[in-house]
Order: structure tokens, then C-alpha cells, then sequence
């Protein structure tokens, strides 16, 4: 914003020459030119962080849907006879402090923090997006106003803010704890956009555009979005694994997930007061968490640096 | 450079009172009584739901209501607490100890994040970078609840290197392990966040001047490099101070301590709401000021905002 | 800074006193030999730099000329040391210094030419300067870094410099920061420092190309002028034909990473002896040509990492002759004294019959 745009360094300028000169003359080069997208996904291909977090993440959502697939025990089914058991025959990973089957209850607590990550995430890019484009497009008066109705969300911490929400409904249930999430998460993609607007908005093209008359939706739509989307993915993606977190954070607190759902945070609750004497009840709900977290941050992590023109 | 001063705090004003009322309403002003949620199931006693009406004007426009409330405030007037106990003096005892907790945090991500990150942005791709990469992921990654237990674990009870909980008096030596846990996100994000910074620049302009130049490799790092690259980060550490202390809910109620984020979710809990209210309050005015402060050093540090 | 990063002994072996003053005035200050230079990408190896000869005697402006990616750029920051390793590697030639090969030379040691011996500035002098400190600061740091000063002489000497390369009310300004001035005055400060320690050499990268017409006026004269008054030598590097007439003694033709054609500055508008060169100069717009169709060559210069064969401008060459074009490489034929051409033609491209084939 305080700077014009950089020119290449003369390394670059080689390079990018050598690259992205596509029609060579006669020579018969196979070169094509590439969008920022193709090269991409060229990168992502062969990124073995890529693959790995992608597939792990396509694991999980299958898990989410068809956990019958992967488990025959009911996860409600509690015997307190197997107080804190250790392994069994049919039950790898040992019995909790009720008695009920810890796999099976892994294996059904996907679902939750799956579809609370994904409505979550959806809900915030679709608003915040919606608000901090709007805010960064038009600007001047409405950018002003947008932007402080963001600063107001932004100045509540998240966590606090969640849990205040969430504790002026008598009742719990999951819709409450996506809404609380949505209220709070929605102004760090409404910057996140708004930012990256700003940037293309400046752009020749864009202005390009605007002299052949094309509409301000149009622009909008067809230009600077598809160029602005870029950091917004990336932080989704991102902020997808956090969010998962912020409910386990709230279940484990107690605030989250009425008990009747089957939860990772809410088992982790339950196992505090078992951390001594049977740490594996505590265990594997948290390395299950760990996991689907860190594949959604791995997964980011390998978009934005394919994505990413400088750091090539 | 005043202009830019006055600026951003006429900006916070609205801020300021659109945050503090959207905490007022989510507390007293959802549909329904508001009384329902405070005192749990059992609702409360006469004589407490009396004191209460009356101390929130219940009844009365919402918009009257929040009048009153942030008259208060401003009178440091916070209302009492369900047992009698002016909401004021609990956070007297309250914010000390947890304004250390986050000072700890804070100089644990300094020493370690900013060093560490510099050094992996400079071995971009080598077995450092990557080495940091992989563990600040995992430290995002893991749940700080789950980091707090295990940390608990096994550095407090099986090593006995750290105490395992905090007693009431709190002192700097029992908030180290506390301290570690709470900060060890922000850590991680200070190290990305340096490393990234530090990345971009490297291949700047002035650092091939400077490289040009004939300066030597240390300087062109510390001096020049170094402080281009400081400025996100710097920011970023700004803003985190304010968070540190929101977000140190999770660590007081594992470590036991009796700080702001430990007495405020009780206070949630038991729906006592003169206390969650004033607590939330003082803590968005801290967050703002946090704000303000960084947008101050963030002209200090890139003089291109200074003159602009 | 500490004393351990001063030197008051630059270059070993030469006293630190200026050795311009009675010294043979046709001896080379810069003597460039088959430097090649490529740069290792994931899509293939780009030969940016291939066999590239010339020399610069005390005094000279040496312009090398040639469009976006035919390798001068490069050419200069590996004079410089300064080349992105990787992807850029130097896999051949050598780079003489008054007679010391630089390419061999370990890290600390080229450093001390940097900046003292040779020095460069760059086009785009507001990224190119450091935005978080005052111009006084960064011109002052040759003095600091390199001579020991403290900081109130090295002020001293900053205010000097930017007095010496006119910019007004120095004294005022010396703490004032890059994005403060304009266009102009930001490559005078770029100027300043590279001016500060007296080199021998100074590489201006496409110094002119962010600025105004007048404004380049400007600073060309300002380069001249300091040349004639230290004796420095100049390699301006550009693809603007106007700015070299003017201020160069000889010429360097680059295309595709190779030189493919060197002469006095004279003699190259003259008298062309490349295809290229002399394509590049019909395509000059003329005021008496006017209302004619403008002339370009067309085209576009080729992917480095796939140069065409043969003559590598064979496939944009008008007068290009199956087979020997775009079988056989040309090599660089002496042309006359201090004339050089890599074209298999020429002799007919010099008399100008290549035109009538």
C-alpha cells in the first residue's frame, strides 16, 4: 500500500524470462505458459506433505460419514464393569472411565468436529468474505463502517466470546456451538479479504476492465475475486483445523457438546481426572484430534506455498 | 503523524462501545430472561434476584439498561458479586496474577520464537527450517489443553522439574510452566511468522544493495534485514498481549490458578453476569489499547506510515 | 561497528592509496573472459550468460545493450559476486580485477572489492534503498563499515556526497528517508553510494528506466561528469539505444546470454556489423520516415533454457541463410581493431549488401 509494485530483480527477470516466455520462436519448445493455478497444482502434486494431509483428511470425512464402516460397537454402549479398562479382544484401544469402548467412540467423534470444522469454515468465508469484499470494493464511507462493525467482533476474544454465547442458551446442542464459533471466527476472514481486495483492486486489469464498461458486480465476480481468493483458501484451510480445536476447547470445558454427542473434547474432559492411572483414556481421543488438526494445518501450509509466487 | 494519532482513536471510540454493548447484550440482553442463565437451574434466591434487577435495571429499554451499566464503568462502579463481594475487589486479586502469567508467556515467545525464527529463515529448506516448521505445526496442531496435561504430566509430576498446580500467592517461579503452555501457540506463530518474514525479505532489493555494498553477512542480517522483518512480528507480539490474557482460560483451569480467566469462567458458569460483564469489558479495553499501541509502534518502526 | 570489520588494507597486495595516478593509462581495470553463467530450474537449465568477453580500461563507459533476458543483468551481478546461488551458478570464465581473478577468490576477500573497488546501482532506487533508515545512515554505512568513521564523520561525509551529486539542501535532508524524495533524487542517493568510496568501477543497472526523459538527462550527465572527474570507469547496462549514443565510448551487444557484437559507440550507429544490431537501429522511429509503417523486429527472444540453434537470433533474422544459420554457431570475428561480430555474414551486413539477397 506504501510502496509501488516491485520490479523483478535481474536474477528473477532471467528466470521468469527463461519460464514464462512461452511461444519460443521456432525452436519447437513445448513450453506452455501457466496460470497461477495450474503451477499450483503442479507443485501440490508432488508435494508429499500435499498427499499425505489430503488423504488423511479424505480418511477422516469418510470416517464422519460412514462410521459403521470402520466400527460394529455402539459408542453409547457403557458397561462400568470395564471401568478405565485396557485393551480387549475387539476393543484396541481399551475402556473408558463409564465403561464405553474408546475406538468405537474416536471412531464416532469424527463426525462432530468434522461437521462442526466444515459448517464453521463454510459460514465465515461466505460471510466474512462477503462483508470484507463489499468493505474493500466500495470503500470510502462503507468501508469505514464495515470495518469498525469488524473491529467490534475482532476486539472480543474468540474463546470468551464463545463461551458467553454459548452460555445464554439453556440448552446445548450443536447448532449453538457452530453458531457461537461463526459469530467469532467470521472477522479474521472479513480482513483476511478485504486485505486481499484492496491489493487487486489496484490492479491494470481491473482498471482494464472498468474502461470497457463492465459492471461493478461483474468486476467483482469475474476479476478481482478469482485473483483475491487465493490467501482466503489458504486461511481457511487453515482456520478449519483451529476451529475444530475452539470446539473441542469448548467441550473440554465443559460448554460444548451436550454429552449425548459423542465428542473428542468432551471425552478429553471426562479422562482429566483419569490422567494417572489410565492416561491411554486420554490418550487416544487427543492424538485423534492432534492428527485431523495437524492434517488441515499441513494441508494449508502445502496450499499457500504452492500458492505463493514469491517464495518460488 | 498526530493526525494519524487522532485517527485511530476516534476509530476505537465506536469500537469500544459497540464491543462492550455486544457483550452486554449476549449477557443480559438474548431473549428471555435474563435472569434464567445467571443463578443455574435452581434460579435464585429473592433476595439476590432483587439486587440483581436492580443493579442491571432489568426491565427497563436495553438501551437504558447499557446506559446504566457503562455509567458504571466509568465510575469503576462493577457491581457486585453474588455473595456480596464487590466485583472490583476480585478483580484486584485477580488481574495481578494472571498480567504475570502473560508477562512470563510473553518473554518466552521474545527469547525463543524471534532467534529461532530468523535462523530457520535464513536456512530456508535446509533440516532446521523444515525441523521448525514440523514442530511449530505440532504445537498449533496439539490442543493447548492436551499440551497443558501432558507438560503437567511429565515435567511437574513424573520430572518434578516445575510444581504441577499454583498456589494462591502465584509467584513468577510457579507461573514458568504455566507460562510455557499458555505462550506456546503465540511461540509457535512467532517463529512461522519471523521465519516467513524474514523469507520474503531476503530477496528484496535493498538486501542485494546492502549484500552490493560490500557489507558484511552479519550486517546485512542484523541490521538490515532484520529490521524490515521485525515489523509484522512486532506487531503481531503487540496484539498478543492483550490475547495472552483472554485466552489463559484453559491454562488457569489446568494449573488451578485463580487468575482472570479462571474467576471469569467460574463467574460464567454460575451465570454470575456483574462479573462476566466487567471482566469482558476490562478485558476488550485492554485489547483495544493493545491495538492502539501497536498501531503507534508500527509507525515508530516503518517510517514510510510516519510520513504518509 | 567493531574494528574488526574495517579495513584499512581493502585489497592485498595494493596500497590503499589510489594507484590511478601515474599508472599505464592502457591498462585493463576490468578484463571479463568467457564468462558463462546458468541458472539450474526445475524446468530446465537457463544458460543466461554463454562466453561473454570484454574489458574496461580506466576512464571508460562500456554500455552493454540488449532486451529483456539476453543475459546483462546477470553478466553484472556476477562481476559483482552477487549472483542467487543457486539457482545461479558460474560454471566457466574468469573476471580480472587489475589483473586478480575475482571468481576464485574466497567470499571475504571478494567482499573487499564490493563497494570500494567496484560498486553498482540498481534501477528501481526506491525498493532498492532500505525504507526503516535515513539516506544519511546508508551512505554514511560505507564510511562506517568500510573506513572505521565514527558516526558523526560519517554524517560528515554523507552530507558531502549528496552535495557532490546535487541534491539540494543536503544538510536538511540527511535524515530524511527514501520514499521522502523523488524519482531522481533517489538515484542520485543510490549514486552517493556507490560514489562514497572512490571505486574504480561503477555497474549502473538500467539506472534511467523508472525515470522521466529530462529527469534521465540528468543523472546521465551527473555519471558523466564524475567520471570525468575521478577517472572511474562505467558499465552502463540498458536496452534504450537513445541513452547509450550519448555517454558511451564502446558498446557490448548481448542477445541470448551471448555478445554478439562489440564496437567502438560510433561505429556500432554507424556502421553495424550484426543483423541484430543493425535491426534494432532501423527500428528507431525517424522523424523523416514518417507516415510509414513502424519497423520491428519480429519475434520475441527466445526461452533460455531451449536457445535455438546454430545462431541463436537465427529464427528472427531476416537475412537468416539455411543451412550454416541454423547449423553452425558464429563465432566472434574480428571485424578491425576493437570490433568484434558473431554473425557468419558479417562482412556483407557491415557494407550493407546483406540487404539486397
Amino acid at each position: 500500500m506504501h510502496e509501488p509494485p516491485k520490479t523483478l530483480t535481474p536474477s528473477e527477470d532471467v528466470a521468469t524470462a527463461a519460464l514464462t516466455l512461452g511461444v519460443a520462436a521456432d525452436t519447437g519448445s513445448s513450453d506452455k505458459p501457466r496460470s497461477l493455478w495450474s503451477d499450483a497444482w503442479h507443485d501440490l502434486r508432488r508435494n508429499p506433505m500435499f498427499i499425505v494431509s489430503a488423504a488423511l483428511i479424505v480418511l477422516l470425512i469418510v470416517v464422519a460419514a460412514f462410521p459403521g464402516l470402520f466400527t460394529s460397537t455402539d459408542p453409547k454402549f457403557c458397561d462400568l464393569t470395564h471401568y478405565n479398562g485396557g485393551r480387549a479382544p475387539g476393543h484396541p484401544f481399551g475402556f473408558d472411565r463409564q465403561g464405553c469402548d474408546i475406538y468405537s467412540r474416536v471412531i464416532y467423534g469424527a463426525r462432530a468436529s468434522v461437521t462442526v470444522g466444515i459448517l464453521v469454515t463454510s459460514g465465515v468465508v461466505l460471510i466474512g468474505g462477503a462483508i470484507g469484499a463489499l468493505a474493500a470494493f466500495y470503500g470510502g464511507v462503507v468501508d469505514s463502517l464495515l470495518s469498525r462493525f469488524v473491529d467490534v467482533f475482532f476486539a472480543i476474544p474468540l474463546l470468551l466470546g464463545a463461551i458467553v454465547f454459548l452460555q445464554a442458551f439453556p440448552f446445548r446442542n450443536i447448532w449453538t456451538v457452530i453458531a457461537a464459533i461463526m459469530l467469532l471466527g467470521w472477522p479474521q476472514m472479513a480482513r483476511i479479504m478485504r486485505g486481499a481486495v484492496i491489493s487487486v483492486k489496484e490492479s491494470d486489469f481491473v482498471t482494464a476492465a472498468r474502461a470497457l464498461g463492465a459492471s461493478d458486480m461483474r468486476i467483482l465476480g469475474r476479476h478481482i475475486l478469482p485473483n483475491a481468493i487465493a490467501p482466503v483458501i489458504v486461511v481457511a484451510t487453515i482456520s478449519l483445523g483451529l476451529f475444530i480445536v475452539l470446539e473441542a476447547t469448548l467441550s473440554f470445558l465443559g460448554i460444548g457438546l451436550p454429552s449425548s454427542t459423542v465428542s473428542w473434547g468432551g471425552d478429553i474432559n471426562d479422562a482429566q481426572s483419569s490422567l494417572r492411572s489410565a492416561p491411554h483414556v486420554l490418550l487416544f481421543p487427543s492424538v485423534a484430534l492432534s492428527i485431523t488438526v495437524l492434517a488441515f494445518m499441513l494441508l494449508g501450509d502445502a496450499v499457500r506455498d504452492a500458492l505463493d509466487p514469491k517464495l518460488r | 503523524m498526530g493526525t494519524y494519532v487522532l485517527r485511530r482513536l476516534l476509530q476505537m471510540i465506536p469500537v469500544f462501545f459497540g464491543a462492550t454493548f455486544l457483550i452486554f447484550y449476549l449477557v443480559l440482553g438474548m431473549p428471555g430472561d435474563p435472569l434464567a442463565s445467571m443463578c443455574g437451574e435452581r434460579g435464585c434466591d429473592p433476595a439476590t434476584a432483587v439486587a440483581l434487577r436492580a443493579q442491571f435495571h432489568i426491565g427497563q429499554p436495553l438501551h437504558i439498561q447499557y446506559f446504566q451499566y457503562m455509567k458504571g464503568i466509568l465510575t469503576l462502579d462493577f457491581g457486585q458479586t453474588f455473595s456480596r463481594r464487590p466485583v472490583l475487589d476480585v478483580m484486584r486479586d485477580a488481574f495481578p496474577i494472571t498480567i504475570r502469567l502473560a508477562i512470563v508467556a510473553f518473554v518466552i515467545e521474545i527469547v525463543i520464537g524471534i532467534p529461532l525464527g530468523l535462523l530457520a529463515g535464513l536456512r530456508r529448506g535446509k533440516f532446521f527450517d523444515n525441523s521448525i516448521l514440523m514442530a511449530t505445526l505440532l504445537v498449533i496442531s496439539i490442543p493447548i489443553f492436551v499440551v497443558g496435561f501432558l507438560l503437567q504430566y511429565f515435567l511437574g509430576i513424573k520430572l518434578g522439574w516445575f510444581s504441577p498446580t499454583v498456589s494462591g500467592a502465584a509467584t513468577w517461579n510457579e507461573l514458568l510452566l504455566p507460562g510455557i503452555v499458555l505462550g506456546s501457540v503465540s511461540l509457535a506463530y512467532i517463529m512461522r511468522l519471523t521465519r516467513t518474514s524474514v523469507v520474503e525479505n531476503i530477496h528484496a532489493d535493498y538486501v542485494r544493495t546492502a549484500i552490493a555494498k560490500g557489507l558484511p553477512r552479519r550486517r546485512v542480517v542484523t541490521v538490515h534485514l532484520l529490521r524490515n522483518s521485525m515489523i509484522p512480528v512486532v506487531t503481531y507480539l503487540g496484539i498478543d498481549l492483550g490475547a495472552l490474557m483472554g485466552g489463559a482460560i484453559v491454562t488457569e483451569r489446568i494449573f488451578n490458578i485463580h487468575g482472570v480467566g479462571g474467576t471469569l469462567f467460574q463467574a460464567i458458569t454460575r451465570g454470575e453476569a456483574p462479573t462476566v460483564v466487567s471482566f469482558v469489558t476490562i478485558l476488550v479495553i485492554v485489547y483495544l489499547f493493545a491495538n492502539l499501541l501497536v498501531d503507534l509502534l508500527y509507525a515508530v518502526l516503518d517510517p514510510r506510515i510516519r510520513y504518509a | 561497528m567493531s574494528h574488526t570489520e574495517t579495513n584499512t588494507n581493502p585489497v592485498p597486495g595494493i596500497p590503499v592509496d589510489d594507484v590511478r595516478a601515474g599508472e599505464d593509462p592502457n591498462a585493463l581495470v576490468l578484463d571479463v573472459e568467457n564468462l558463462h553463467v546458468e541458472f539450474r530450474t526445475r524446468d530446465g537449465v537457463a544458460k543466461a550468460v554463454n562466453g561473454v568477453s570484454f574489458d574496461l580500461r580506466p576512464g571508460e563507459t562500456l554500455a552493454i545493450l540488449g532486451e529483456s533476458g539476453s543475459g546483462k543483468s546477470v553478466t553484472a551481478q556476477a562481476i559483482m559476486g552477487i549472483l542467487d546461488t543457486p539457482p545461479g551458478y558460474v560454471t566457466q570464465g574468469s573476471v580480472r580485477f587489475r589483473g586478480t581473478e575475482l571468481l576464485t577468490l574466497p567470499e571475504k576477500a571478494r567482499r573487499r572489492y564490493r563497494g570500494e573497488k567496484i560498486s553498482m546501482i540498481f534501477q528501481d532506487a526506491l525498493s532498492s534503498l532500505n525504507p526503516v533508515y535515513s539516506v544519511g545512515f546508508q551512505i554514511g554505512e560505507m564510511f562506517r563499515v568500510h573506513r572505521g568513521a565514527s558516526r558523526g564523520d560519517a554524517k560528515k561525509k554523507a552530507i558531502e556526497l549528496m552535495d557532490r551529486v546535487h541534491i539540494p539542501a543536503a544538510h536538511d535532508r540527511v535524515n530524511d528517508f527514501p520514499h521522502q524524495f523523488s524519482g531522481g533524487m533517489r538515484q542520485r542517493i543510490m549514486i552517493a553510494i556507490a560514489l562514497a568510496l572512490d571505486p574504480e568501477i561503477i555497474i549502473a543497472d538500467e539506472p534511467t528506466t523508472a525515470l522521466d526523459v529530462t529527469v534521465q538527462a540528468q543523472v546521465m550527465q551527473l555519471l558523466a561528469d564524475l567520471q570525468v572527474e575521478s577517472k572511474m570507469g562505467l558499465i552502463l547496462i540498458t536496452h534504450d539505444l537513445g541513452v547509450v549514443a550519448d555517454v558511451a565510448d564502446k558498446i557490448a551487444v548481448m542477445y541470448a546470454g551471448s555478445l554478439i557484437e562489440n564496437a567502438p559507440a560510433l561505429d556500432l550507429y554507424g556502421s553495424p556489423a550484426h543483423p541484430y544490431t543493425e535491426r534494432l537501429l532501423a527500428a528507431i522511429p525517424r522523424v523523416d520516415l514518417k507516415g510509414q509503417e513502424l519497423y520491428t523486429i519480429k519475434g520475441i527472444p527466445p526461452n533460455l533454457t531451449h536457445i535455438p540453434t546454430g545462431c541463436a537470433f537465427h529464427p528472427r533474422c531476416p537475412y537468416a541463410q539455411r543451412p550454416i544459420c541454423v547449423e553452425q554457431v558464429p563465432s566472434l570475428h574480428d571485424v578491425s581493431e576493437g570490433r568484434r561480430s558473431a554473425c557468419h555474414f558479417w562482412k556483407e551486413t557491415l557494407d550493407g549488401s546483406i540487404k539486397n539477397r
